[in-house]
């Protein structure tokens, strides 16, 4: 039926799909767009290093995107220039010397169009381990900081005056947004990832009037986007990236109508 | 020795520093089982500082807080909810704690919302959300509660009828209450001591002390401390939030 490639394929999609819904939520709650921007950005660098030592790559581009977090953190509290400068300063630099840098690695083959936007041949059988037991890790822990991280979106005064340590719930939550980067990569590419977590938590917003169905929702629109997408991949020999993200923006659309439907009952 | 003397935080001399800005300085109070402190002064006079102050929000505070509850209840002056982030009351009323149906029930009835409980929170009048912001921080039945303006955007009578409760609040739970007001003749009646900041404590004690002081005068004009009794009559009704009048 269909070809080994396009089964791992999907079977990385899916379990992409779970954890970006619940972490593209608090993306989205949190304002964060930009931010994952930055450390998918930077995941090219984490790529080329990976490979030049003969690295693990999902291992290299967690730890190069956890270094350009507390980088910026850092950049934050020294410099007195805003924040979204500061994130396109360390997005754009570390993209710029990640694709220098696979300039002088000239005894390697790079496939840059797959890096940046995906690759649905990519995908292996150690890439779908990594893929489901990092993605539920990432589940694992975004439960147990659930609570604190939740509480600290709403109001950070309030969880903290409640015995809640909003601080401690914050930097694990950038670990783990480094995690789903380095684990999706293949499939999606540097440029697209935060379109993975953005745009069907959009759609999911759309639906939803409480922060579990919108988590449920952005999941299945999730878990669409990459049924839709890695098929028309197929079909059409289109890159995967693009095709889910096009896939979950067809779906954001449709949610729209609902939105236009409330507001008309309201009025 | 605290649980002897009832004592839920003691602020010890504190104050807090911004960009080289004293907000407030030198304050010494405490907060004891059963009782209502009101700080009370006009605006910028760190009165929501010296609170934050009590709640350990503040890494590099002057002075020292020593607490002794962590079980404790805060509705926070400003409170913006994006609409980016769908909330309604019921899921708001588990932010920090997870409570049983009845619990969230109970506080909500409490304080005359209970039929909101499945709206949205962006969708509520600054009143509504004033009473769910004080039914989520008793839901859980704290020892101490830290109440930053609680009655703002209530209305006249309703504020009168929330500083009511909260009194009923106090006797219910027990709890200490540590209560912040612009201005003392609202909640003369409920409260057991004040304390007039100004950027310090200018004046403290109970209310009529207060009121009779000079410095109190001085920040709040004569006619202030004169309009003391104006709460001392009692409705023969009250008016429920969704409009329906309720004898006593």
């Amino acid at each position: 039926m269909f070809d080994d490639f396009f089964i791992r394929a999907l079977v990385a999609g899916i379990g992409i799909a779970f954890v970006a819904g619940p972490l593209g939520c608090f993306v989205v709650w949190r304002r964060l767009s930009y931010f994952g921007d930055t450390l998918a950005h930077s995941a090219l660098l984490g790529v080329t290093i990976a490979y030049s030592l003969e690295f693990n790559i999902a291992v290299s581009i967690f730890l190069i995107s956890s270094a350009i977090a507390l980088i910026l953190i850092q950049l934050q509290k020294k410099t007195n220039l805003p924040s979204d400068a500061l994130l396109g300063l360390l997005a754009h630099s570390s993209l710029a010397v990640g694709l220098v840098v696979i300039g002088f690695l000239t005894f390697i083959r790079f496939d840059i169009m797959g890096l940046l936007f995906g690759d649905i041949l990519a995908v292996n059988k150690k890439d779908l381990i990594t893929i489901w037991v990092g993605g539920a890790l990432i589940l694992l822990v975004l439960r147990l900081i659930w609570k604190p991280l939740f509480a600290s979106t709403v109001n950070y005064e309030l969880a903290q005056a409640e015995g809640l340590n909003p601080d401690r719930a914050k930097a694990v939550f950038t670990v783990l947004l480094a995690a789903i980067i380095a684990i999706s990569i293949k499939l999606v590419g540097v440029l697209l990832i935060t379109g993975m977590l953005i745009i069907p938590t959009a759609m999911a917003r759309n639906l939803s009037d409480n922060p579990k169905k919108m988590v449920i929702f952005a999941i299945i629109g999730g878990l669409l986007s990459v049924f839709i997408g890695l098929f028309s991949s197929l079909e059409f020999n289109t890159p995967s990236g693009p095709s889910i993200i096009a896939a979950a923006l067809v779906l954001f659309i449709f949610s729209l109508l609902k939105v236009k439907q409330t507001i008309q009952l309201k009025n | 020795m605290s649980i002897e003397n009832n004592i839920l935080v003691k602020l010890n001399n504190v104050g807090f520093q911004q960009n080289q800005k004293w907000l407030v300085q030198g304050v010494s109070l405490q907060v004891e089982k059963g009782k209502i402190v009101t700080l009370i002064g006009p605006n910028g006079s760190g009165k929501s500082t010296t609170a934050k102050i009590a709640l350990g929000l503040f890494k590099n505070i002057e002075g020292q807080v020593e607490k002794f509850t962590n079980n404790i209840g805060y509705v926070p002056q400003k409170i913006s909810i994006d609409w980016t982030l769908p909330l309604r009351v019921r899921d708001f009323m588990l932010l920090t704690d997870n409570l049983t149906e009845d619990v969230i029930d109970e506080a909500l009835s409490l304080t005359g919302v209970i039929n909101l409980k499945d709206k949205s929170l962006g969708n509520l009048s600054g009143g509504e959300f004033q009473r769910v912001l004080l039914a989520r921080a008793i839901s859980k039945k704290p020892e101490l509660l830290v109440l930053d303006e609680p009655v703002q955007g209530v209305g006249f009578t309703g504020e009168i009828a929330l500083y009511e409760l909260i009194k009923e609040i106090l006797e219910k739970l027990n709890c200490g209450i540590l209560l912040i007001s612009h201005d003392l003749h609202t909640v003369m009646s409920t409260t057991d001591h004040v304390v007039c900041l100004n950027g310090h404590v200018c004046c403290s004690g109970s209310p009529k002390e207060v009121a009779k002081n000079s410095e109190y005068k001085a920040l709040f004009g004569e006619q202030a401390a004169q309009t003391l009794s104006i709460y001392e009559h009692k409705h023969d009704h009250v008016h429920t939030n969704d409009g329906d009048i309720k004898k006593n």
